[in-house]
């Protein structure tokens, strides 16, 4: 018998669909009776009152809000001059770590050294050690403030760590590619351009997009050297309103950037996966 | 004079002897096919020729000038010979086009403008015209074959060197890519060819060369090597692969 096109779905289709539906049921059930779970049960802890006094004031939280957000806009600055200085400076240090040349061994042992050293230590102790020891050498204005330093000591921090994500890239690119490039006449350094660099970065795209995100919440360590960004903002209002919920808002406004942020790098860490396979 | 001579090749990886006193003469125009088991070093004796492994002795001549003096610049010759290799090695960000095109234009410095015409046709002979703006995981494997034959054509090579280019393709599609072989002969280019493909080469091969353990065993015009093998060892292994 030919086999014929029907108009409705087909057998495996209604099934595959009453499938969806059950599951999507049984997820939203559970979920649900954990959260009014949780609604119930938390408040009926007995310091429950006093947290929720503390921690999320609303009233507090509407007058602080605004002037968070104002603070926060500290951080995207310093969040979007760093990033890209990052992005350069890390891909220097991972192609003088890489470089062939003898006259070029001087910045091999550079770059080795450039990664260690500040993968080495705490961002906290790097941002204390620049942004308080460089302008402590008595720069004149503007060159003593703190968020040009701090910012180099974030930009120094985050490039160790991106040279050697930018290294793993280069690495992944296969030994065949250089071949096939070397084989048409083409020098080491446009083999590195040309063939070798444009795949290795978009190997590692989800790995620096990993980097931004865990930037954006560093970008708060410059609080501890001057800069009144949005985590020093929360502790001022603490302060002032003896209460913790500016804190609060302040995470929220994190996760307002850093959840979708993570969510796209999972994505395009999902796709590459399927891509690879 | 002969195109390519081979005196005395030696290639060692390590402790490993792999091409063991090669010496090998391709005239101008000629085909000539390496054959023998795996590990025999077909491969490796390509890429020395492409000056892609330096070699421990001997020496290398393309048109009676020594290229494997150490010093000398390889991208100046490797310019000169073209090779295409078994697993493609397309660069897989660019399109079939931009994958011919960047050869000439950073090598040669030619502008886009200047060698698109003589590309494209690269392309429209092979019968690619529609392909060229596809990527490399957009084509089937002859295709991506053909494209990579196409690129090293780009660069007006002098001498062509294949290995065993035919051997990741499905069956259906060698037939494809071994006629572009044939095509490119008839053209008069100078090739030579690592193949698992004994037919091919008895076919359109003018000289074989049966290499084993790093040594050229026997060579011979193709009818000669393979219907009248002289070497034990030659004819083990033809009544292995002809099987
Ligand atoms: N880069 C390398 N480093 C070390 N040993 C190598 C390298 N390339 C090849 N060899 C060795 O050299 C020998 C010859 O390899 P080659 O690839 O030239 O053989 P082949 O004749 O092309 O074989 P096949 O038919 O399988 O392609 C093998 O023993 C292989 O292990
Ligand atoms: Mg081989």
């Amino acid at each position: 018998m030919p086999h014929q096109q029907t108009a409705g779905p087909t057998r495996r289709q209604i099934f595959e669909a009453r499938q969806r539906r059950k599951s999507l049921v049984i997820a939203s059930a559970s979920t649900i009776t954990v959260v009014v779970a949780l609604i119930v049960l938390v408040p009926l802890a007995p310091g429950w009152s006093k947290v929720q006094q503390s921690f999320f004031n609303g009233a507090v939280l509407a007058k602080s809000f605004p002037k968070l957000l104002d603070a926060f806009m500290i951080n995207v600055m310093i969040f979007a001059w760093s990033a890209p200085a990052i992005a350069v400076l890390g891909l220097l240090i991972a192609l003088a770590r890489d470089a062939k040349s003898p006259a070029l061994f001087p910045l091999r042992i550079f770059g080795a050294a450039f990664t260690d050293i500040f993968r080495g230590v705490p961002v906290i102790l790097t941002v204390y050690l620049i942004g308080f020891g460089i302008p402590g050498l008595g720069l004149p204005r503007p060159w003593n403030s703190p968020y040009i330093w701090g910012s180099l000591a974030l930009v120094l921090t985050y490039s160790a760590y991106v040279a050697e994500i930018f290294r793993s890239g280069i690495d992944s690119v296969h030994k065949s590619q250089r071949a096939a490039a070397l084989s048409l006449g083409l020098s080491e350094r446009q083999v590195m351009q040309d063939v070798v660099l444009p795949q290795a970065v978009r190997n590692v795209v989800p790995a620096q997009m990993n980097m931004l995100i865990a930037l954006q919440k560093d970008v708060s360590l410059l609080s501890f050297i001057g800069p009144v960004e949005i985590f020093r903002q929360a502790g001022v209002f603490k302060s002032l309103m003896a209460n913790f919920t500016p804190y609060v808002g302040a995470a929220i406004i994190f996760l307002i950037v850093t959840i979708p942020a993570t969510r796209y790098a999972d994505y395009l860490m999902a796709r590459q996966m399927r891509e690879r396979s | 004079m002969a195109k390519i001579e081979l005196r005395g090749v030696v290639k060692r990886f390590g402790e490993n002897t792999v091409c063991d006193g090669i010496d090998l003469d391709v005239s101008e125009g000629e085909m000539v096919c390496l054959i023998g088991s795996s590990g025999a070093g077909k491969s490796t004796l390509l890429r020395c020729i492409n000056l892609l492994e330096p070699i421990e002795d001997g020496a290398i001549f393309l048109d009676g000038q020594d290229i494997s003096v150490p010093g000398l610049d390889p991208q100046a010759v490797r310019a000169r010979i073209g090779m295409v290799f078994q697993s493609f090695n397309l660069f897989p960000h660019k399109s079939a086009l931009e994958n011919a095109l960047l050869a000439p234009r950073r090598v040669r410095g030619q502008s886009r403008a200047d060698i698109l015409p003589e590309v494209e046709a690269l392309f429209a002979r092979f019968g690619l015209a529609d392909r060229m703006h596809n990527y490399p995981d957009q084509l089937s494997g002859g295709q991506q074959q053909r494209v990579a034959i196409v690129r090293a054509l780009a660069m007006r090579p002098e001498v062509m060197l294949f290995d065993e280019i035919t051997s990741a393709l499905d069956p259906q599609l060698v037939g494809e890519v071994l006629d572009v072989l044939l095509t490119l002969k008839s053209e008069g280019i100078t090739m030579v060819m690592a193949t698992h493909e004994m037919g091919f080469a008895r076919e359109a091969a003018d000289k074989v060369c049966f290499l084993k353990d790093g040594r050229i065993i026997e060579e011979g015009p193709a009818a000669k090597l393979f219907d009248h093998p002289q070497h034990a060892e030659t004819q083990a292994f033809l009544a292995r692969a002809l099987k």
